[in-house]
């Protein structure tokens, strides 16, 4: 395929000596540098993903690199995300970003739109001269926004996703090719969502796809080799197994099948049932969140084990987590294994006896933690599903994390 | 018989296991033995008796919405995988 533009930039003696072991290959030569040196491309977030594409693509002689992302830099995003360190924990992750970068690279541009990536400013930012986009978000709302924005635009969209140790990687470029609706055309209710306690992600695994995403977007600028159009590499870290599918267009897609100018930029928070940032003000609309739960504080959990109450207080936490940290007197059965035996029950496969459920009496009040307090409130109301009394059970505010903040000082947080 | 290829996500379900062979003669069958090994599964693979949309099969390399869906006759060489829409690492709880 041919470069996505035709435009070449002058190369300084300095800049011919930087990149050296780039133009001495014949598939970039200086002319493949100076296309680099003029071309433009947009990254969606500076995390896991966004942190070797930043670097790498600095390092490469991207002229031009724009960053969109709203965060501060955290302490436990220092796993996976590179570009950042300790010395910027707490700083904008732009500012932290953009440092780093041109420290590597300063003949480069860096472009910063301090702002999560919404409806209403994606078209703006999108339209701001970009050659290719880069998806290096963390969730759903945000990469259906990002695909509809691009095929609007008719920007290539270079995808990358991650999980645990599994990465996707492809090239959606509607104007060659399918989308990530043709391949994807919902998604996953928020309810079938992996959450946190299955979640997690190995820190290299953003490096792997990462840079493997950079080097998409090299290709495509240069012109060269095959670009992952309408195929995706399905990569599994356990394995070190890579396997490629085919991703075909679907003539009827909601969003590539239509003209570029009736496509529209939806709700994709109302779309995927789920908020795409921190900021957001989407509140779930999720029957589950309708019921009342009762709640105490770790101040009350800490009265009723001193005290001997006749109170029950259930770790809905996952087994590793209990490594980590526990309140001692705890019953621990984990969230997923009560959503389980809910369904197991409701589907008529079990009885409640012979569930996990056994060991959560029906008769006695009930104090449920997590982490941070929702998987505890998840767990109070699959518990009302199958017969347990709303009014005897209590969420712990807070979770863990209020336990070693307000009780236990020297207890680790994560 | 043929084997399924289970995402990390939804392992969850199939006590850990990763690879699972299926007896069936079409891709229909096979994911309905793979959810009678597995139960818990069906939730997240089938809305009443149809796949859910988010959900794809693929024999190889090529989808089964490219061939004829669930009807689409499989032997016990074939090798199914399930594509898992994954999103990234975020924690949202």
């Amino acid at each position: 395929m041919s470069s996505v533009h035709q435009r070449f930039a002058d190369l300084s003696n300095d800049e011919v000596k930087r990149y050296s072991r780039h133009v001495i290959m014949p598939e970039v030569g200086m002319e493949g540098q100076r296309r680099l040196k003029a071309s433009s491309v947009l990254l969606i977030g500076t995390g896991g993903l966004g942190s070797p594409l930043a670097l790498y693509l600095a390092a490469a002689g991207i002229g031009r690199i724009g960053l969109v992302d709203y965060d501060v830099v955290d302490f436990t995003n220092l796993q996976r995300q590179v570009i950042h360190g300790v010395s910027t924990v707490g700083v904008s992750k732009l500012e932290s970003a953009e440092t780093r970068m041109l420290d590597l690279n300063p003949d480069i541009e860096v472009v910063k739109y301090n702002e999560p990536l919404t409806s209403e400013n994606a078209l703006r930012i999108f339209s701001d001269g970009w050659d290719i986009v880069i998806d290096g978000t963390d969730n759903f709302p945000t990469r259906y926004l990002v695909n509809d924005a691009c095929v609007k635009l008719g920007i290539p969209n270079v995808y990358g996703s991650i999980f645990r140790f599994e990465g996707q990687l492809s090239v959606f470029y509607a104007d060659e090719g399918p989308c990530y609706r043709c391949m994807f055309p919902e998604p996953p209710p928020p309810g079938l969502v992996p959450s946190c306690a299955e979640g997690g992600v190995l820190g290299i695994l953003p490096g792997t796809i990462g840079t493997m995403q950079a080097t998409e977007a090299i290709k495509l600028l240069l012109g060269i080799g095959d670009p992952m159009i309408g195929r995706m590499m399905l990569y599994d870290a356990l394995e070190m197994s890579f396997h490629s599918i085919k991703v075909r267009k679907d003539p009827n897609c909601p969003v590539c099948g239509i003209p570029a100018d009736e496509i529209e930029l939806i709700d994709y928070e109302q779309f995927c049932g789920m908020p795409a940032h921190d900021h957001s003000e989407f509140t779930s609309v999720d029957e589950t969140v309708d019921i009342d739960i009762r709640s105490v504080t770790v101040h009350d959990v800490k009265a009723a084990l001193e005290n001997g109450d006749d109170v029950v207080v259930i770790d809905v936490r996952d087994p590793h987590e209990w490594d980590i940290s526990v309140i001692d007197g705890t019953v621990k059965i984990p969230k997923p294994d009560i959503q389980l035996a809910k369904n197991g029950i409701q589907g008529g496969r079990r009885l409640w006896e012979e569930t996990v459920l056994k060991d959560i009496p029906k008769d006695k009040t009930l104090y449920l933690h997590c982490r941070s307090g929702v998987r505890s409130a998840d767990s109070i109301a699959f518990l009302s599903e199958v017969g347990y009394d709303l009014e005897k059970m209590y969420n712990v505010e807070g979770g863990i994390l209020a336990w070693a903040d307000e009780i236990d000082p020297a207890m680790p947080k994560y | 018989m043929a084997k399924i290829r289970v995402p990390t996500p939804l392992r969850a379900y199939t006590d850990g296991a990763s690879d699972i062979e299926v007896a069936g003669s079409t891709v229909g069958e096979a994911l309905g033995n793979l959810v009678e090994q597995h139960p818990d599964l069906r939730v997240h693979l089938f809305q009443d008796d149809d796949l859910r949309s988010f959900v794809n099969i693929f024999i190889g390399d090529e989808d089964i919405r490219f061939m004829q869906g669930l009807d689409t006759e499989i032997d016990a060489a074939d090798s199914l995988r399930i594509i898992p829409s994954i999103a990234g690492g975020r924690r949202t709880q």
